[in-house]
This record gives C-alpha cells, sequence and structure tokens, in this order.
C-alpha cells in the first residue's frame, strides 16, 4: 500500500501564483482525478508531486518527502507520463517501454525487466506493434505506449497527465478501464489530470477540483459533480443524472452572467 | 502478438545487432589494409600487412625497408587517424542528436566547426594564439572550438537550458563565426587567405602518431563513460521532463554530454580542420539498423563514422591521384546527397 499526502502545497512561476495551498491525500488502491478547466493548475500539480517542480508546502510518500529524495529514487516510487506526447523518435515500441526499468537497470537489461516490459505492453495491448516506430503510430496507440511505459516502471505511485487526451470514445474508455484495473489488481495509486469529466466520475474513487490554483471541493465523484459546481468552475449549465451509480454530466450552455 | 514472437523479435533486434557489430569490424580491418596500400609507391595488400607486422614484430616478419618506411612513417598513422577521427566525430554527433532530440543536430550545426576554422584564421592571419609555436593553428582551432561550446551553454542555460535554444544559439554562433573568419580571409594576405582555405577544406595531410595517440587516448576516456551512462542519453533523447521523472539528474547529464561532445569534436577537428557531415549522417545510417538504444548505437555509429572517413579519405587520395583531394570535400560530396534524402524522407518535416 501507498499513501500519498499532498499539504500546504504553493507554487509559483515567478511571481504569478499557480498553485495555493492544496490540500488532499489519497492511498493505494485508488483513482484520484484531477479535473477543473484550463489554467487551474492540474499539470503543474502533476509536476510538482513528482518533484520536477520544487513547490512550497508538503508533498509525502509514504511519509517520505519526495523533494528530498535523489531522482532515482523518486523514479522508483513515481511514474508520470506527461502530457500531448510529440515524440519523434526513431525508437521502437519494446525500447520505449523498455525505457521505463531505467530506475531500476543497472546496464544490463534482465530477464526480470525484460519480463515486465512484455507484461506492460499485454496490459495496454501495444505488443501487436512492439517493434513499430514510436513516431509510426496514431496519437491513440502511442499514449498507451506511453502509460505502458509507466506500468512497467513499477513505482506505487503513477501520475497521468490527460491520458485520454488523444483517444477516441472506445479507446480512452478502455484505458481509463485498464489504469483502475491497474490500480487495483496491482495496488498502484493513480493520480490523473483528466478533462473529460465523464470519463473521471467512472473512474476515479477521489476528485479534487481545481480552480484559480486552489481546492474547490473533493470527494467522491457523487459528491462533488453538482450542477451547482460545474456552473461555478466551469461558468456551464448542465444536468447531471446518475446511471448505474456513476454521475454522468449533460453540459447544456455556457451559462450567462 | 503471442509471447513467443515478442521474444524472438527481441532476440532477432539482439542478433541483427552483434551481425551488424561483426560486419562493420570486419569491413573496417578490411578498409585499412587496402587503404595502407595505397599510393604512388605501389605494393600489394599483402605486402602491406607484411610491412605492418613486421613492424610490430620485428624479426617474426620479412618485409623491406622502403614498404617498412612508406607503411609506418606516412600511411598507418594517417589510415588509423581516419579511423579515429571518424569514431569520435560520430560518436559526438550522436551525443548531440541523442540530448538535442534534434536528428539535425551535429558538431557543425551547432557552430563548433565554424569557431575552430574562426580560431585557425585567428593564428595564420593575425598569427595570435594562446600556444604558441607550432601548436599556435591547432591549439586556437581547440580553444574557440570549447569557446562556442561554452557559449552555446551559457545561453542556453540562462534561458532554461532547452534543447530547441541550443540549436538556435548553436546555428546563431555558426554565422557569427563565419562571418569573422570571412573578416579575416578579407583583411589576409594572398598566402594567409590561402593557408585559411586549406585548413578549413579539413584534410588527414597533417596527422601523425603523437596527434593519432592524442584522439586514441581521448576516445580511450571518454567511450566507455559514454556507453555506462548510455541510459542516461535514452532516456533524455525521449525529452527532459520524461528523462527527469525516469530519475536522470537533467541539468547534470546534459552538461556533461555536451562537454564529452563537444571535447571530442575539438580534439577532432584541430587537427583535421572542417570534416563535415561524418557527424550527421553516421548517427543516421546506424540508427536505422542498431536502434535507438545508445548502449549500442554509440559504438556502432563510431564505427559507421571510422568507415566513412576512412573511405572517404581513400577516395580522395586515389581519384585524381596522385593529387590528394581534401578529405572534408569528399565527405561533404557523400554527406549531401544524404541530407537531403534525409529531409525528403522525413514526414513530420513541419518544423
Amino acid at each position: 500500500m501507498v499513501r500519498l499526502e499532498v499539504d500546504a502545497l504553493s507554487f509559483s512561476y515567478r511571481d504569478r501564483s499557480v498553485l495555493d495551498t492544496i490540500r488532499f491525500a489519497a492511498e493505494s488502491p485508488g483513482v484520484v482525478g484531477l479535473v477543473g478547466p484550463n489554467g487551474s493548475g492540474k499539470t503543474t500539480l502533476i509536476k510538482c508531486i513528482d518533484g520536477i517542480l520544487k513547490p512550497e508546502g508538503m508533498v509525502l510518500l509514504d511519509g517520505a518527502k519526495i523533494p528530498s529524495l535523489s531522482r532515482p529514487e523518486v523514479a522508483r516510487r513515481v511514474a508520470y507520463v506527461p502530457q500531448g506526447i510529440t515524440n519523434h523518435s526513431h525508437a521502437t515500441v519494446y525500447e520505449t517501454v523498455l525505457m521505463g526499468r531505467r530506475p531500476h537497470l543497472s546496464w544490463r537489461v534482465s530477464e526480470a525487466d525484460e519480463e515486465a516490459v512484455v507484461q506492460a505492453m499485454e496490459a495496454l495491448k501495444v505488443e501487436e506493434f512492439a517493434f513499430r516506430c514510436l513516431g509510426d503510430l496514431s496519437g491513440g496507440e502511442r499514449q498507451r505506449v506511453m502509460v505502458a511505459r509507466a506500468l512497467a516502471q513499477g513505482s506505487p505511485l503513477m501520475l497521468l497527465d490527460e491520458p485520454t487526451s488523444a483517444l477516441d470514445l472506445r479507446n480512452g474508455m478502455e484505458v481509463m478501464e485498464t489504469v483502475g484495473r491497474l490500480a487495483h489488481e496491482h495496488g498502484r495509486l493513480v493520480v490523473m489530470a483528466i478533462h473529460d469529466l465523464t470519463l473521471a466520475a467512472r473512474a476515479c474513487s477521489l476528485l479534487v477540483v481545481l480552480r484559480h490554483g486552489r481546492v474547490y471541493a473533493q470527494g467522491t465523484p457523487a459528491e462533488v459533480l453538482t450542477p451547482d459546481l460545474i456552473a461555478e468552475v466551469y461558468g456551464v449549465e448542465a444536468v447531471v443524472e446518475e446511471r448505474e451509480g456513476v454521475p454522468y454530466i449533460f453540459p447544456l450552455r455556457p451559462r450567462r452572467d | 502478438m503471442t509471447r513467443d514472437a515478442l521474444r524472438e523479435g527481441i532476440a532477432a533486434a539482439r542478433q541483427k545487432r552483434a551481425a551488424f557489430f561483426f560486419f562493420t569490424i570486419l569491413a573496417l580491418f578490411l578498409l585499412i589494409g587496402v587503404a595502407v596500400t595505397l599510393g604512388s609507391a605501389g605494393f600489394s595488400v599483402a605486402e602491406a600487412y607484411r610491412a605492418v607486422l613486421a613492424g610490430l614484430f620485428p624479426g617474426s616478419f620479412e618485409s623491406s625497408d622502403l614498404a617498412q618506411t612508406i607503411v609506418w612513417d606516412f600511411r598507418l598513422h594517417r589510415v588509423l587517424f581516419a579511423v579515429v577521427a571518424g569514431f569520435g566525430l560520430a560518436v559526438a554527433g550522436t551525443v548531440m542528436q541523442g540530448i538535442l532530440r534534434n536528428p539535425l543536430a551535429s558538431p557543425f550545426t551547432l557552430g563548433i566547426a565554424s569557431a575552430a576554422s574562426t580560431g585557425a584564421s585567428v593564428a595564420i592571419v593575425l598569427g595570435a594564439g594562446f600556444v604558441g609555436g607550432s601548436y599556435l593553428i591547432i591549439g586556437n582551432a581547440f580553444l574557440f572550438a570549447l569557446l562556442a561550446a561554452l557559449i552555446i551553454y551559457a545561453m542556453a542555460r540562462y534561458r532554461g537550458m532547452g534543447a530547441t535554444s541550443m540549436i538556435l544559439a548553436g546555428i546563431a554562433l555558426m554565422y557569427l563565426f563565419s562571418a569573422v573568419t570571412s573578416l579575416l580571409q578579407y583583411l589576409g594576405t594572398a598566402d594567409e587567405l590561402q593557408e585559411v582555405v586549406f585548413w578549413m577544406f579539413g584534410s588527414l595531410d597533417r596527422s601523425s602518431w603523437p596527434k593519432l595517440g592524442i584522439v586514441t587516448l581521448l576516445l580511450a576516456v571518454c567511450m566507455p563513460y559514454l556507453v555506462y551512462r548510455a541510459w542516461d542519453l535514452n532516456a533524455l533523447a525521449e525529452g527532459d521532463e520524461i528523462a527527469e521523472s525516469l530519475g536522470v539528474p537533467v541539468n547534470r547529464a546534459m552538461t556533461i554530454f555536451m562537454f564529452i561532445a563537444s571535447l571530442l569534436t575539438a580534439a577532432v577537428i584541430c587537427f583535421t580542420g572542417t570534416i563535415g557531415f561524418i557527424g550527421l549522417v553516421a548517427p543516421h545510417i546506424t540508427r536505422m539498423v542498431v536502434g535507438t538504444d545508445h548502449r549500442f548505437l554509440l559504438p556502432a555509429s563510431g564505427l559507421v563514422g571510422a568507415l566513412l572517413l576512412l573511405g572517404a579519405d581513400s577516395l580522395a587520395r586515389t581519384l585524381l591521384a596522385p593529387v590528394v583531394l581534401p578529405v572534408g570535400i569528399m565527405t561533404a560530396f557523400l554527406g549531401v546527397p544524404f541530407f537531403i534524402y534525409l529531409f525528403m524522407r522525413r514526414r513530420d518535416a513541419g518544423w
């Protein structure tokens, strides 16, 4: 089990405050969705949790402060899939997923590393094009490869920034199902930034709603996703209907004040 | 794809790599043998090898004094210098393309070679330099090349060390140094002008055993380190943030890699003058066959660079024999068509 605690986290680019006293906690297995409009600080928060950016406040993983760990130590605990991969590299899918093993490798690739790579490729169904170049794949296929790499990394905490942004309806649902399954079967904690509220509602056990760099609300999807909140945070009039225990959002029109 | 097929694919890639190494090393040995025989004092491949072996193991092999003198004093160090220079330039290019994530990055597009030319011109035209005596030109070329790398590094650092800013800084510097070189040529006498132009052609005529020793030693130090750090290069090729999240200390790693690549380039071109395209082309050819794993890409691309430069020099020596063409011209003749082919082939050329 892994426990993530974010406490009083603030971050500014020069003098512009991007995140302001963010506070939430979650445990594995689970999927946390960071939602909120463009520019609300989702991506910045993910980078702060991974220690790529150095925020004020605390990020604790099982009680250890992430900023005080060395980069390889962080990499063994936290995997990160950035948003919008525009990678034109000649690397094959296999080589790319293998990279996820870097925090564990000495120099040689062991049997165990290879096995982890094969399993991760199978879990994300990318083994079909294992030996094709990343640049030759569709956006959705590429995104699945990136998630496979994060999975191969074997870290208990996975940070995903918009993992479904390049995916069509079915692929988006499938990746989210896979992510949920990974969380529960492999005991991982997944924290992801996500725009699609319905996909978020289906997959997440906790939603953290960000607005102007602050936590506006947090709780289960059913608690959080109300017409009032959507009107307030997104400025959109919406209807929320529950199906199979999941709140579905039907946006009607931008709210006019 | 079944698990077995996947495993087979992984094994097949491994075999392909091994075969590539085997054949490039074999080809390199053969080409060295042929290259040693090329020249006006015509003797056979067998005689050339005998002379080489007689020098290495005196007493065990018979060879004429003339053959031994020609091979050991004139040809062998030039041939071997082509090998280490090609190796070094290709490795430097591979490292730069890796960390800058740009297929067009090379010691030349980053302005390092132009800076070396400027350094040489300052020595030739103004007679000014950091080191005096017979090493004036070499010392200047070397230090100017490193200076260019340092400026790029400082500019990029100031802007946050992005790959794109480093390339932009490099291109800007290339123009600046070219302009300075042109100015010096304009101001210089006819003799000086000729010397500058000749230096810039790039040639292996100036090779010698001590120079070969210096470059070999540098490679012997840098290469194991680079191969040992190959995983960092692999991760950096994926982007700074990904590399960081995979546990690479990005800024430090970039700095070290950039320094080593610049050092290798400077050490080679200060002795040879401008030899273009090896550092650009060799990594591309190699990547197509060996893949992008720098553990294998670095040495393989070094071997390809060695083959290319030795091949180009052999052609340069025979094409208009007894006139020896500058090898820098030959590498450009071979390199430019490939460069254009590369452009045409890129489907994502939209940037």
